[in-house]
């Protein structure tokens, strides 16, 4: 049985308190009503300044920590950085973490019924961005009496958030630690997310989007992770950890039976994740990381930059070929131009894009330092 | 090295802003900070500095100078400060010139390898030097540059870099300006380009 120094936890779900008009997106659309849930790791203390929020990734969600019973098989996606004395230290701060808008997680996404209808959203879920998530965080954050961010912190498209967060609301973050992410996804990401919601979509059971009542449309979502999957690791880590095996022992007969180690492994993540994500949150998710892109949406990258009142940790890693280096230095020298405080490591490391969900010791570390580091 | 840094210290005016490039564990960026009042990032090329640094409240920046300053704006720092590297970078001049553009003033102090032990054991010895300022063997050290005091006056003279203000040490200490290419281990001195 799996162990967790964070024990288990329970799940929060609230529903955000909204004007008449509903919930307004970065589109212009509404949403008539927004449900978000979210789990918290230590306590707020008397001051209240002692919160850190957590942004998960594109395929994470609220459970960055502990357990959710006994028997869980495994502990939360960064329980290896989150507790009693880590680098998210539950002993000083309060840890919250909630499920993104748009995901299939218990917070509102096109799995959810539209109470207009009492049908599913399917795809007349309105078409939501990096900023409408960070939007839904704020209003929860401060629906439960947060009014100050000791830091953000997140990978990927985690990271994209924490960007967002110290751009949209600056005088509420004090700090911002960004892992393996971007102010705006190059071409070669959009093009994986496109073969990814191609898959999708070109799966009969998906039905334009209505398929909550019968079968889903697994076969196409399994091939979107699939695809993904490959954008995650680094040709180093795939020779490393497969390279040329073969899945059964006996050698290669020549025939179409046989299978090597690696593409089992992608058929077995595949059917891992279909039971646990929704397709249509998979097309909205992936579309809200392609839109993102702070230059524009703010009047060039370093006018965004310029309005930051956070320091800043910025990390990149060697082998990540989906979010490269240079997409983190693109932030970085923007911060650096507009005269803010940032710290920037490109850490070694052959896992590729994952390597920030790997790489916990060296990471622990500088989050750590940056999380306890006094200004000079 | 505190002798180095007493000199910096000296010359840094208070509030300004001062990039340390090879930065090492931040610890002039934080006397800086403490004494000077001065906005200070680093650069380094090791992650245990890097570290070392983030820890100290100090931002710093993974950086390799052998790829330059080209992501710098001009005149974006009062002082650019190298401390004994320019000799192990691939191209010193470019370096050299890239810090009078970003910042308004260079800091940079080298080992003089015209030092007069250094002349023995390579003129007399025949063997080149090794000593405690130069603790490397021939095939094992960072020095990739050999150049003296005088070399280094030649190349600020072609240019057009004033060298506003030279301090010469031995061993670690002051020493008065007699015959320096003969007598200093290593020189620190104050840059702006000529107007």
């Amino acid at each position: 049985m799996i162990q967790s120094p964070n024990g288990v936890v329970i799940p929060r779900t609230v529903t955000l308190q909204l004007d008449q008009g509903g919930f307004v997106l970065e589109s212009g659309k509404t949403l008539p009503e927004v449900t978000v849930r979210y789990e918290m790791y230590g306590e707020i203390n008397q001051a209240g300044d002692n919160v850190i929020l957590l942004l998960h990734a594109f395929s994470g969600d609220a459970h960055a920590a502990g357990l959710h019973h006994d028997a869980d098989r495994y502990p939360g996606w960064w329980d290896d950085m989150i507790g009693s004395g880590n680098a998210f230290d539950t002993d000083r701060f309060c840890v919250i973490c909630s499920n993104v808008l748009g995901g299939c997680q218990g917070t509102t996404g096109p799995g959810s019924t539209n109470p207009q209808t009492g049908q599913p959203w399917g795809m007349t879920f309105p078409v939501i961005t990096i900023g409408d998530m960070v939007d839904v965080q704020y209003r929860l954050l401060r629906q439960i009496g947060v009014n100050t961010l000791y830091a953000v912190a997140g990978g990927s498209m985690g990271g994209m958030q924490a960007l967002e967060w110290a751009v949209r609301f600056p005088d509420m973050v004090q700090r911002a630690v960004v892992l393996a992410s971007t102010a705006r996804l190059n071409a070669q990401g959009i093009a994986f997310n496109a073969v990814g919601r191609n898959a999708i979509v070109s799966d009969p059971a998906w039905n334009g989007g209505n398929y909550y009542d019968g079968p889903h449309p697994t076969r196409g979502l399994a091939i979107a992770r699939m695809v993904g999957h490959i954008t995650y690791l680094s040709s180093e880590s795939m020779r490393l950890k497969f390279g040329r095996r073969l899945q059964n022992a006996d050698g290669a007969k020549l025939d179409l039976e046989d299978q090597f180690a690696v593409e089992s492994y992608l058929e077995y993540q595949g059917e891992k994740f279909v039971d646990r994500f929704d397709a249509n949150s998979y097309i909205y998710l992936t579309k809200a990381m392609d839109y993102f892109d702070l230059a524009s949406s703010w009047g060039g990258l370093d006018a965004a930059m310029a309005r930051t009142r956070s320091r800043f940790l910025v990390l990149s890693y060697t082998s990540d070929w989906l979010f490269p280096t240079d997409q983190s230095k693109e932030v970085v020298y923007a911060l650096a131009r507009a005269g803010k405080d940032v710290s920037f490591n490109e850490v070694v490391s052959p896992y590729g894009h994952d390597s920030f969900l790997l790489e916990a010791t060296l990471q622990r570390e500088l989050i750590r330092a940056f999380l306890s580091g006094g200004t000079v | 090295m505190n002798a180095v840094f007493e000199q910096i210290l000296h010359v840094v005016e208070p509030g300004s802003t001062v990039l340390d490039l090879g930065c090492d564990d931040c610890a002039l960026l934080e006397q800086l900070a403490r004494e000077r009042n001065t906005l200070g990032r680093g650069v380094d090329i090791d992650d245990r500095s890097i570290q070392a640094c983030i820890r100290k409240g100090i931002s710093v920046f993974h950086g390799d100078l052998d790829e330059g300053l080209k992501d710098y704006p001009s005149r974006s720092y009062d002082y650019v400060i190298l401390s004994r590297t320019l000799q192990q970078v691939r191209d010193p001049k470019n370096l050299l010139l890239e810090m009078l553009r970003v910042g308004r003033q260079a800091i940079v102090n080298y080992p003089n390898f015209a030092f007069w032990l250094n002349r023995l054991q390579l003129g007399i010895g025949g063997r080149m030097p090794e000593n405690r300022e130069l603790p490397y063997s021939w095939y094992d050290t960072p020095n990739i540059h050999f150049f003296t005091h005088r070399d280094f006056q030649r190349l600020c003279r072609e240019e057009g870099i004033t060298v506003s203000q030279q301090v010469y040490l031995s061993r670690g200490r002051v020493i008065p300006g007699f015959l320096p290419n003969l007598f200093a281990t290593e020189v620190c001195c104050t840059l702006s380009l000529d107007v």
